[in-house]
């Protein structure tokens, strides 16, 4: 596929992990192209490299050849600290397994980033009630995640994602660990952000019924885009 | 950064209340251990060097017969005349002062108290020798050691046992039987090698000979050595003059016996060196278990937390910044740890000090080495694994169980 102007554009990118007898190659040449504001759904059999990508493309890991821009700039060119500033900058990343700093309040783990971004206090505690108001979740700022449901949770982990106002959201499998309902309210955040505030989501998901609210659907299969599905705007 | 560091550095310590406070145990038991076993040892070698110290420097003491005792079969050597005392304060040179001794035992008895004690009959030059002070009264007056008057000077356990809380100086208390009069209170001298020190009375020789010995003859001779004088030289020349005075034949086996406090001195100096060295290693060894224990919380911590800088790395953390939290962590809590070490050796030492019954000595070099020492641990191990976890790859880290 190719669009005009992509804010994410790989060509040929592979990825073998480990070395010598054991490695394995677990992308053989991956080309994808992303368009600024779209919501692309990663599907896969399990094995097929959907994390792998992610990863890459989160800027948490590099590849092992082929060429990876993100924004324009090769991203397979910079160092850890580079990435780091990248990652801080444009990208908010969700995981499945929520991934917040325990027993620190709602309000603090969405104020993190905005931390290390040197924010002051009164920036920090605006721009993350902020966010917190944007997953519905303004009232729960001093709850710790021991004191929140798994879907609170994860819309905390979204809030964290969102609150440095990137310009992607990656989500591998965020809707992983909740049950259907907590899912499709997940997917209709995600939906909000992506319409509203410009953000372009990826996500990768094994439900159908999730993927049906992305606009672009691409299909992976053994290390490589098997097909990538374009669904008419609603 | 640095203000954003510190903020979360003290927001983890204070999240994670349980671990802090082991990390924190650890260096406060190695700091405390060791600054109480130093801070005791030191008053220990002290008391020893004071007990030293109280036997008199470079004095010389002159027995008949061999050794201690009085040597095996055969006649019993005389004991001293005072003209032997005489002859060594005018032939010898190199002596400071010379007092005479005679020994006697027996109960004193003040008030129906009564205490068994040493009777020492000498001259105010005893004082010279011993390097003793009289805390209240006075020495003997010469006319009272001429005519060897019933007067005497008492060591403090005496006073305490006898007298209780009134004051003896110008009291009349019986000794053996015979009425005297206190004219004086020694110094405090303490436990010293040969037992209680203070547990004595002492009177003019005159006194003792003719009411408690009945002869006119002098048991030992004292002899303190001039500082600028070797000690060794003045018991050669001593040996030589009462060989001649008691017309022992060359070859013969002298018949009395110097016996230089010098070498007792020496032996309790060397005891006392093994006494700080023995301290010292288990100084080093408590050291060494303290900084183990630290190293192991420190890495059970970091591995513990590798997710959480996973987590950090993940959202836009550069690793040195992650870096930077654990170190600023590790210094509070190893700074917090030491002193508070410190603080409960300090309170430690005062505690235990008089029940050992050294002096409580506070040495800030020992407090400093193990604050540093404690600190530096803290902060090594703390630091390093962090580094290692700072290293991985965010997802590494992230998928750390
Ligand atoms: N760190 C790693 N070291 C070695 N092999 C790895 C590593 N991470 C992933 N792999 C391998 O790479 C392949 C692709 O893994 P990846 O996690 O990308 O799959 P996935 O499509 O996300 O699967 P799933 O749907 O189960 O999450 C798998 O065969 C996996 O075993
Ligand atoms: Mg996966």
């Amino acid at each position: 596929m190719s669009i005009a102007d992509p804010i994410i554009s790989m060509r040929g990118v592979t990825k073998v992990y480990g070395q010598g007898p054991t490695a394995f190659q677990a992308l053989k040449g991956i080309d994808i192209d992303i368009a600024q504001g779209d919501f692309v759904a990663v599907m896969g059999p399990s094995g097929s490299g959907k994390s792998t990508t992610m990863n890459i493309l989160g800027c948490l890991d590099v590849p092992s050849g082929g060429e990876f821009l993100f924004k324009g700039r090769h991203v397979e060119t910079l160092d850890r600290d580079q990435r780091a500033l990248l990652r801080r900058r444009y990208l908010g990343f969700v995981f499945q397994g929520f991934n917040l700093l325990s027993r620190t309040t709602a309000l603090e783990n969405v104020e993190l980033p905005l931390l290390y971004r040197g924010e002051d206090k009164k920036t920090r505690y605006d721009m993350g009630m902020a966010a917190l108001d944007k997953v519905g979740l303004k009232d729960w700022w001093d709850h710790t995640p021991a004191e929140l449901s798994g879907g609170q949770q994860q819309r905390v982990a979204i809030a964290r994602a969102i609150v440095t106002h990137p310009d992607v959201l990656l989500a591998d499998e965020p809707t992983g660990n909740l049950d259907s309902e907590r899912s499709v309210e997940i997917m209709e955040l995600l939906t909000d952000l992506n319409r509203n505030s410009g953000i372009t989501v990826l996500m990768v998901t094994h439900e159908p019924d999730m993927a049906a609210f992305a606009r672009t659907i691409v299909h992976f299969k053994d290390g490589l885009v098997e097909r990538v599905e374009q669904k008419v705007a609603a | 950064m640095l203000g954003t560091t510190i903020t979360l550095a003290f927001r983890a310590i204070n999240r994670h209340k349980l671990r802090s406070f082991l990390t924190t145990l650890g260096i406060i038991i190695g700091v405390a251990a060791v600054v109480t076993m130093v801070t005791l040892g030191n008053g220990a070698t002290a008391a020893v060097r004071e007990q030293i110290s109280s036997l008199g420097a470079n004095v010389l003491q002159l027995r008949p017969g061999q050794g201690f005792g009085r040597g095996g079969g055969g006649p019993r050597p005389p004991d001293f005349k005072e003209r032997d005392l005489t002859a060594i304060e005018n032939q010898l040179t190199g002596v400071r002062a010379v007092a005479p001794v005679v020994q006697s035992s027996g109960t004193a008895i003040y008030e129906g108290n009564n205490w068994s004690t040493t009777v020492y009959g000498t001259t105010s030059a005893y004082s010279e020798v011993q390097q003793w002070k009289v805390a209240d009264g006075r020495l003997f007056l010469p006319d009272e050691e001429e005519a060897g008057k019933s007067v005497c000077i008492i060591g403090n356990t005496v006073r305490t046992n006898l007298f209780q809380g009134t004051e003896p100086v110008g009291k009349r208390m019986r000794i053996k039987g015979v009425s005297c009069q206190v004219v004086g209170v020694l110094a405090t001298r303490g436990q010293g090698g040969f037992g209680d020190q203070d547990d004595v009375v002492v009177m003019p020789i005159k006194f003792v000979q003719r009411r408690f010995t009945g002869d006119r003859d002098i048991s030992q001779i004292m002899v303190a050595v001039d500082d600028a004088y070797d000690t060794s030289t003045v018991q050669s020349s001593l040996e030589e003059l009462m060989r001649e005075r008691r017309k022992v034949k060359a070859g013969d086996q002298d018949n009395f016996n110097v016996f230089d406090t010098k070498q007792i001195s020496d032996t309790l100096t060397g005891t006392t060196t093994i006494l700080t060295q023995i301290v010292g290693a288990v100084a080093a060894i408590s050291l060494l278990v303290g900084g183990i224990g630290i190293m192991n919380i420190m890495l059970v911590s970091v591995t513990e937390r590798t997710r959480e800088i996973g987590i950090r790395l993940a959202i836009g953390a550069v690793a040195r910044e992650v870096l930077l939290q654990f170190l600023v962590e590790a210094i509070v809590l190893s700074c917090l740890g030491g002193l508070i070490g410190l603080f409960l050796a300090l309170i430690a030492t005062a505690a235990i000090a008089p029940l050992m019954q050294v002096p409580f000595l506070f040495d800030i070099k020992v407090n400093f080495i193990a604050f540093v020492f404690s600190a530096a641990i803290g902060v090594v191990f703390g630091y390093f694994p962090a580094r290692r976890a700072a290293a991985l790859n965010p997802i590494d880290a992230l998928r750390h169980e």
